[in-house]
């Protein structure tokens, strides 16, 4: 059996293989669907619950489900889109995968139900390009729910039909901003557009669309079988129900876990069987590698929900907690995540094309010994240009890491420039060696 | 109409427009690469960020919608901090190597750069290096490192030139601008990318690094190709033409130029250019001066007129002469008591001359093109023969103008066709002919009673419902109607048929003087004989006027044979060619850019042009040689002193309008009656349509100018046992020529289609009519 946690409620009864429609059915699925058909449960009824259940967006903005669903224009002659973002391609976050393989019918309910909401009649989901295997399974997941009626003309003989796709990428991150994503399953080259105009009006095939994480949408079969309220008490207000953290790093038992919104992230840690090795921590991520970096005190007095995040000054994000414990040299940190972003810019705006290049030679530079005094301030200053000047947020998701990093662990970057090696003794580091002969002698 | 409010100054706004529309009204200036007014938003340069009150970040101004109440600081701090640090970034990878690029001193990324960037780098990293590219003879791509990414290059090509043949492949650093998997960028509007780029990415290739922007006078003048007339401006130096580029001109060319506009000026500095007038005495060529040469002209066509009379006389003309050399010339020959003067060479059928109440033209106003919301475009080769106002019709039908197309060829016009209809050029009248019977019925209106056996099949019903269902509709003769062998039955089917719709109806116009030439009565008078006719009855001496007639003709058989078999062949002519192997005197005339006058184009606008540059060694101004010619023979009304003089005598600029109808009366409607046999269907490609163009060698390099072949459907090469690609012999009335046979599945049954005006087809016969096609033994 899949162990999620003691408070995991959509990722319950699992056990890797059970994950087939009748297994689902056992467990109670599509009973939210069969409610909503089966009472005859307005569309606007449906929004109004999701919207109770201050269920937000679990794909990284947090912003309330509910509300998005509103946006969709009601009286629209001609196709409306839905959505689902499963190009889950931040670093540390694999928590959408998990759902896709184990229960891949609670998101296709939670679409059904969604598609229900906001009347739409055609409905995909992209997937990550680097799951191909999920992406199989989704398919097959597909097929079942279409022999059995829950897809495709008058589903489970009402009056609605909404038929769902599923769409792989081929791996890029920027397909994971939801209108670069838009472009891609267009088949254009995946960049994000200028927004205004927003995908509520202009979205896939410049039609009304909405789109919501993979976690988002299967979070609702459950708001609809145990009432929005139930879901909110589950969480803290505005930060309804549970949510799946992907732990990763240094601690012994790496994986997804979904707790409470408002658990306190000491007890996150502790089911992730605490630090690796009993060593102490130094630093975590809390919401995927676009969210600042915390120092590790600061983040042991933190609780896991949007709000207390932000008020500790980074972002709950994805869910993607990535731990350091002291052994870890912040440079070497940063220049991985630094080339990422260089890496997975998609070049059209000049700021994110042109900076995450520079930023990342710098931290490159100055993890290999060659940087210089003025790096440090240059470094700030090239993030603070790229932030907020870009068409979508990958300029910020790559400015934030690095002026987070300087701004908890300047002294390492400076020791870095003064002393051309580590302050700590990094395994495989770059200049271990040295420093472990500096420290012998 | 929201008002906002830039700088501290209010404006009011249409709906929709943005922040940098705003700027612009007001006349404030916003740094900016990617933002073009004729393309799509991009929004992805950064360069035009702005502080807008309110906003939590700075804005781009060209993708911010203004909005009611907004203020907008374009120059503040907050501003310019932004667009400096965009600057910064753009040049961080961009060498900084201005005085070794070909765009120097007119670069955007320069000039802009003066004023956001900063006097040194804080990049100490290593810079990009992009790879060259050879996208083909006219743009080059050999310096990629300094692309900014703005896209504009792609995005004209998705939008303007309806092709995208330019894409940015690659994500972030590793992004880059290319052609499809190396294929050459083909477009016949490509040139404008090079203007468009704001870097020295795409620069000219045939103009890079031969000049500096600083050291190019520049001077206006008009396009002497097609029939649009777009303004130019011509960049000279030392007395040579360097390079043209467009001069802005909404109603016409709009900020663009075809690349025949563009690149054609090679041919002014060809090595074929006569600069010399030439004599032929027995038989070899000597070079002689003005006086010799004129005064065997003289003599030679009194010659002429003492022993056989004026109409004895022939004159030619190419449609490309100024409005001032076609008067001339005519007031030369009916000074000399002859009314045979043409220049409608490529013309087939004059039966509509003494018929037409005025000069064919457009119907209408070129900018007016755009608001029609039906068009029926007849016999064109649209995209080659006019590619700017096929650009206009481009964009009108994305806004939802419904073309419909009648034509022999189904060539890729790059726009969407409502309907078309693709069939043997025979049978264009026929297919016309259902289509007027359709609206007649659809309109329960008199069907002409020579149409009562035409039977209305489904493409003409098609196209009769679309050109009904509008409102403002405009017939479009194209020029393959215009030579067509049946052309006023053409005509006048449209004529009706724009009756019935209460529609325009007009022609495209086959080159710059198209109009002119009626105006300037460079068409046979009573008694005169039309281009074809003193082709087919050779006259006694000939006056050729900027004319090729071995590749300007119809039947340039027929026009190499006259020229051989006549005593006195005077050809006045910028370039050499074959009128070494048959002219008595060549007199070396000046191009456009090297004379003044005026060129009246399809829509009647009267367009007078000075010479860019002196004339090339002993060349002179046509109109001048035509007036002491005059002179010479003795003629009255020759003292002229300028070309405004000459204008001014043939009309005044407000006087063209009463001048131009395209109504025929006396003609009647025949029976459309289809012919058998394979039928010729000749293009004159793009780049072989004049003289100038034909000597424009990075033009003649490119895949528009590759070498005529039998195009024929597979059909016609299965059944005459032929591959795609053998050697065939291809016969017409007693020429024949050997070519390729080429697949071109798209063509109508029983159809070769062989392009005119090039010297691999000058042996051939009729541009129409039927053909013979063998295998090569």
């Amino acid at each position: 059996m899949l162990d999620y946690g003691p408070d995991a409620i959509l990722m319950k009864g699992l056990d890797g293989s059970n994950w087939h429609l009748k297994d689902y059915e056992a467990r109670g699925g599509y009973g939210a669907l069969k409610k909503i058909l089966g009472e005859k449960i307005t569309p606007d009824a449906v929004v109004a619950e999701v919207k109770k259940s201050g269920l937000r967006g679990r794909g990284g903005a947090g912003f309330p489900a509910g509300l998005k669903w509103s946006f969709m224009p009601k009286q629209y002659a001609g196709p409306k889109y839905l959505v689902c973002n499963t190009d889950e391609g931040e670093p540390g976050t694999f928590k959408d995968r998990d759902i896709i393989r184990y229960n891949p019918h609670m998101l296709i309910e939670g679409m059904i139900i969604a598609a229900y909401a906001m009347g739409t009649a055609v409905g995909y989901n992209y997937i990550h390009g680097e799951i191909w295997a999920e992406y199989e399974l989704f398919e097959q997941a597909l097929d079942e729910a279409r022999a059995a009626g829950y897809l495709g003309r008058n589903i489970l003989g009402a009056d609605f039909s909404f038929e769902l796709h599923a769409v792989h990428g081929w791996g890029a991150y920027i397909c994971g901003e939801e209108t670069g994503l838009l472009e891609s399953i267009e088949g254009k080259k995946g960049q994000p557009r200028f927004k205004p105009p927003f995908p509520a009006s202009y979205g896939l095939y410049g039609k009304p669309t909405t789109i919501n994480n993979t976690e988002t949408f299967a979070a609702v079969p459950w708001i609809i079988n145990n009432g929005g309220d139930a879901f909110l008490a589950l969480g803290r207000p505005n930060n309804g129900g549970t949510k799946l953290f992907s732990v990763s790093g240094h601690v012994n038992r790496p994986g997804n876990y979904e707790v409470r919104l408002g658990t306190p992230f000491a007890t996150l840690l502790e089911m992730a069987g605490g630090m690796r090795g009993g060593r102490k921590i130094k630093a975590v991520i809390p919401g995927g590698s676009s969210a600042p970096v915390l120092p590790g005190q600061v983040m042991m007095q933190t609780d896991l929900d949007y709000d207390s995040i932000a008020k500790a000054g980074s972002m709950l994000g994805s869910g993607a907690v990535i731990v350091m414990d002291e052994t870890t040299c912040m440079v070497r940190a940063l220049e991985r995540l630094s080339y990422f972003y260089f890496e997975e810019s998609c070049g059209q705006c000049t700021p994110c094309r042109e900076g995450t290049g520079w930023m990342y030679r710098m931290v490159h530079r100055i993890e290999h010994g060659k940087g210089r005094q003025e790096d440090l301030d240059l470094l700030t200053n090239v993030a603070d240009n790229i932030a907020g000047r870009t068409i979508c947020a990958l300029g910020d998701a790559a400015a934030l890491p690095v002026k987070s990093f300087l701004n908890h662990f300047r002294d390492e970057f400076q020791y870095h420039v003064d002393h051309k090696r580590c302050l700590v003794d990094v395994p495989g580091g770059y200049f271990t060696a040295a420093a472990r002969a500096e420290k012998a002698a | 109409m929201p008002t906002v409010e830039i700088d501290g100054r209010q404006i009011e706004v249409q709906n929709g427009a943005t922040v940098m529309d705003a700027a612009n009204a007001l006349g404030i200036a916003i740094p900016h690469f990617c933002y073009h007014k004729k393309l799509s938003i991009a929004a992805n340069c950064r360069m035009c960020l702005v502080q807008v009150e309110k906003a939590p970040k700075p804005l781009p101004a060209c993708a911010t919608p203004a909005a009611e109440g907004m203020k907008v600081f374009t120059d503040s701090e907050y501003a310019r901090t932004a667009q400096k640090s965009v600057m910064e970034f753009l040049l961080i990878n961009h060498p900084l190597d201005c005085p070794i690029c070909d765009q120097g001193g007119e670069c955007q990324l320069q000039d802009l750069a003066v004023g956001y960037g900063k006097s040194a780098s804080r990049y100490k990293e290593e810079k990009r290096v992009v790879f060259h590219k050879n996208i083909g003879p006219l743009i080059s791509m050999e310096e990629m490192s300094r692309c900014i990414h703005c896209t504009r290059c792609v995005r004209f090509g998705q939008e303007i030139a309806g092709v995208m043949e330019l894409g940015m492949m690659g994500r972030g650093e590793h992004s880059e601008i290319v052609s499809f998997v190396g294929n050459s960028v083909d477009s016949e509007l490509s040139g404008n990318m090079i203007d468009l780029c704001p870097v020295g990415a795409l620069t000219s290739k045939p103009f890079r690094y031969s000049a500096r922007t600083w050291e190019l006078a520049r001077r206006k003048s008009v396009s002497p190709h097609d029939s649009l007339g777009s303004n130019l401006i011509v960049q000279v130096m030392a007395n040579k033409v360097m390079r043209v580029l467009p001069l802005e001109n909404e109603e016409l060319n709009e900020c663009w130029l075809s690349d025949r506009d563009r690149f054609s000026y090679e041919g002014l500095n060809s090595g074929e250019r006569l600069t010399q007038p030439m004599l032929k005495v027995d038989g070899d060529w000597q070079e002689v001066d003005w006086q010799q040469a004129l005064a065997a002209v003289a003599k030679g066509v009194k010659n002429v007129l003492a022993l056989n009379g004026a109409q004895g006389l022939g004159a030619l003309a190419a449609p490309h002469s100024t409005l001032e050399e076609l008067y001339l010339l005519g007031k030369l020959m009916r000074g000399v008591g002859s009314e045979n003067v043409d220049f409608r060479l490529r013309q087939s059928d004059f039966s509509a001359d003494h018929k037409q109440a005025g000069a064919p033209w457009l119907g209408m106003k070129i900018a007016d093109i755009g608001s029609l919301d039906r068009v029926l475009v007849i016999g064109s080769f649209l995209r080659k023969d006019h590619p700017l106002l096929a650009n206009r019709l481009r964009q009108a039908a994305k806004r939802g103008q419904q073309v419909n197309l009648i034509h022999a060829t189904d060539d890729d016009l790059l726009l969407e066709l409502a309907n078309k209809a693709i069939v043997p050029p025979q049978e264009l009248p026929e297919m016309l002919a259902q289509v007027l019977k359709a609206v007649a019925e659809a309109k329960q209106q008199p069907v002409p009673a020579a149409l009562a056996a035409v039977e209305v099949g489904e493409q003409a019903r098609n196209i009769a419902a679309s050109l009904a269902s509008g409102a403002r509709a405009g017939i479009f003769l194209g020029n393959f109607a215009t030579q067509h062998a049946q052309a006023t039955q053409l005509r006048l089917l449209a004529q009706e048929l724009a009756g019935l719709l209460g529609a325009s109806f007009g022609f495209f116009g086959e080159a710059a003087n198209s109009v002119g030439g009626y105006l300037a009565r460079a068409v046979p008078g009573a008694g005169g004989l039309d281009a074809a006719a003193m082709l087919a009855t050779p006259r006694y001496a000939y006056l050729l006027l900027n004319a090729e007639p071995e590749l300007d003709c119809h039947d340039p058989r027929a026009a190499i044979k006259a020229m051989h078999a006549t005593d006195f062949v005077i050809s006045m002519t910028a370039y050499k060619g074959h009128a070494l192997e048959y002219a008595n005197v060549m007199l070396p005339i000046a191009p456009f850019t090297e004379t003044s006058g005026t060129f009246v184009n399809a829509e009647g606008r009267m367009q007078s042009f000075n010479g860019v540059v002196k004339p090339l060694g002993d060349a002179r101004p046509a109109w001048k040689v035509l007036r002491v010619l005059g002179n010479l023979l003795g003629l009255a009304g020759f003292d002229f002193d300028s070309s405004e003089q000459v204008r001014d005598e043939i009309l005044k600029p407000g006087e063209v309008a009463a001048r131009l109808d395209n109504r025929l009366s006396g003609v009647e409607l025949q029976t459309p009656a289809p012919s058998d046999g394979l039928q010729r269907i000749a293009d004159v490609p793009i780049y072989f349509g004049d003289a100038i163009v034909r000597r424009a060698a990075s033009l003649q390099q490119t895949r528009d100018a590759a070498p005529p072949r039998a195009w024929m459907n597979a059909a016609l090469l299965s059944k005459l046992g032929l591959a795609d690609g053998q050697p065939v012999r291809v016969k017409q009335g007693s020429s024949e020529v050997g070519l390729n046979a080429a697949l071109d599945d798209r063509l109508p049954r029983d159809c070769v289609r062989i392009a005119a005006g090039h010297a691999a087809t000058r042996d051939l016969g009729p541009m129409s009519g039927e053909v013979r096609v063998e295998p090569q033994k």
